[in-house]
């Protein structure tokens, strides 16, 4: 059986997820052999997976703690520090 | 010991810009920051050192960010109209091909991380995402957590949750073909 590569993409998404059964692994290898667009699409999405998981490590310089909210949070701190002492 | 806002200075905009990406409101970020300063200064001692604070207070407010997604999604559970009724119609026609196959992606992934640029399209794209797709892609690719963690925080089955990642992913790469990966290849030519 055929598989397209509606079903192809959904499969190669499965796959980063869990281990697909044999015959669908095997039903996937020899779609990406013969098709271009889902392999790419395989290779994109694990691209995609490297890029998030080394994102979060990196600064967004847009985003800042407002200064209403650091004050707040700074003596609320400090409020704490006194109770656990 | 330290002053604990000097902890305020050195990390307060990096643990909120991520809470805030991953909650997108500034008084909940607000809230779970503090609470992770909180949460520090009574454990500090804990802190051995392994790591460097910066990555244990991102720890701590890691699990203070899927506490919130767990109790949000177990009052605003999934619905069958999310499950089912988004399709990838968009993408596929009806004999399931590629209406727009994927292009041919020029750049390095491997530097591409490091360009700011490129970064804002990525969390531009994200936010392009509804919540739950968004909460389901994060929890997986940048927290790392396993197919039955997410389960238990977004109180869905695991075949939910892969329907979810699937759609989260076409609709991500394609967002970031059209603007970021097609117009690095008009810049080329």
């Amino acid at each position: 059986m055929m598989l397209s590569c509606e079903e192809i993409s959904r499969l190669v998404s499965d796959s980063m997820d869990r281990k697909l059964p044999l015959a669908q692994r095997f039903a996937v290898w020899i779609h990406l052999i013969m098709c271009k667009f889902c392999s790419r699409y395989r290779k994109q999405l694990a691209d995609i997976r490297e890029i998030a998981r080394k994102s979060s490590d990196l600064r967004q310089s847009a985003i800042k703690l407002p200064p209403e909210i650091r004050d707040r949070i700074k003596r609320n701190l400090q409020n704490s520090l006194k109770d656990l002492h | 010991m330290k002053n604990p806002e000097t902890w305020v200075d050195e990390y307060g905009d990096q643990l909120y810009q991520f809470a805030f990406t991953r909650v997108h409101d500034s008084e909940i970020a607000a809230d779970l920051v503090q609470e992770t300063f909180l949460a520090g200064l009574k454990s500090k001692d804990r802190f051995e050192g392994r790591s460097s604070m910066r990555t244990w207070l991102t720890g701590i407010l890691k699990h203070k960010i899927i506490d919130h997604l767990r109790k949000k999604n177990r009052e605003y559970p999934v619905t069958d109209i999310e499950l089912y009724v988004d399709t990838l119609g968009e993408f596929f026609d009806k004999s399931g091909h590629w209406k727009t196959g994927p292009a041919k992606w020029i750049a390095n992934p491997s530097k591409l991380y490091e360009q700011q640029e490129f970064l804002e399209i990525f969390y531009q794209c994200l936010s392009g995402l509804t919540s739950r797709l968004a909460d389901a892609f994060k929890l997986r690719e940048i927290d790392g957590l396993s197919t039955d963690e997410i389960c238990k925080v977004l109180s869905i089955t695991a075949t939910n949750l892969w329907v979810l990642l699937h759609r989260a992913r076409m609709k991500l790469r394609g967002c970031l073909e059209r603007n970021w990966f097609e117009k690095e290849v008009m810049k080329e030519q």
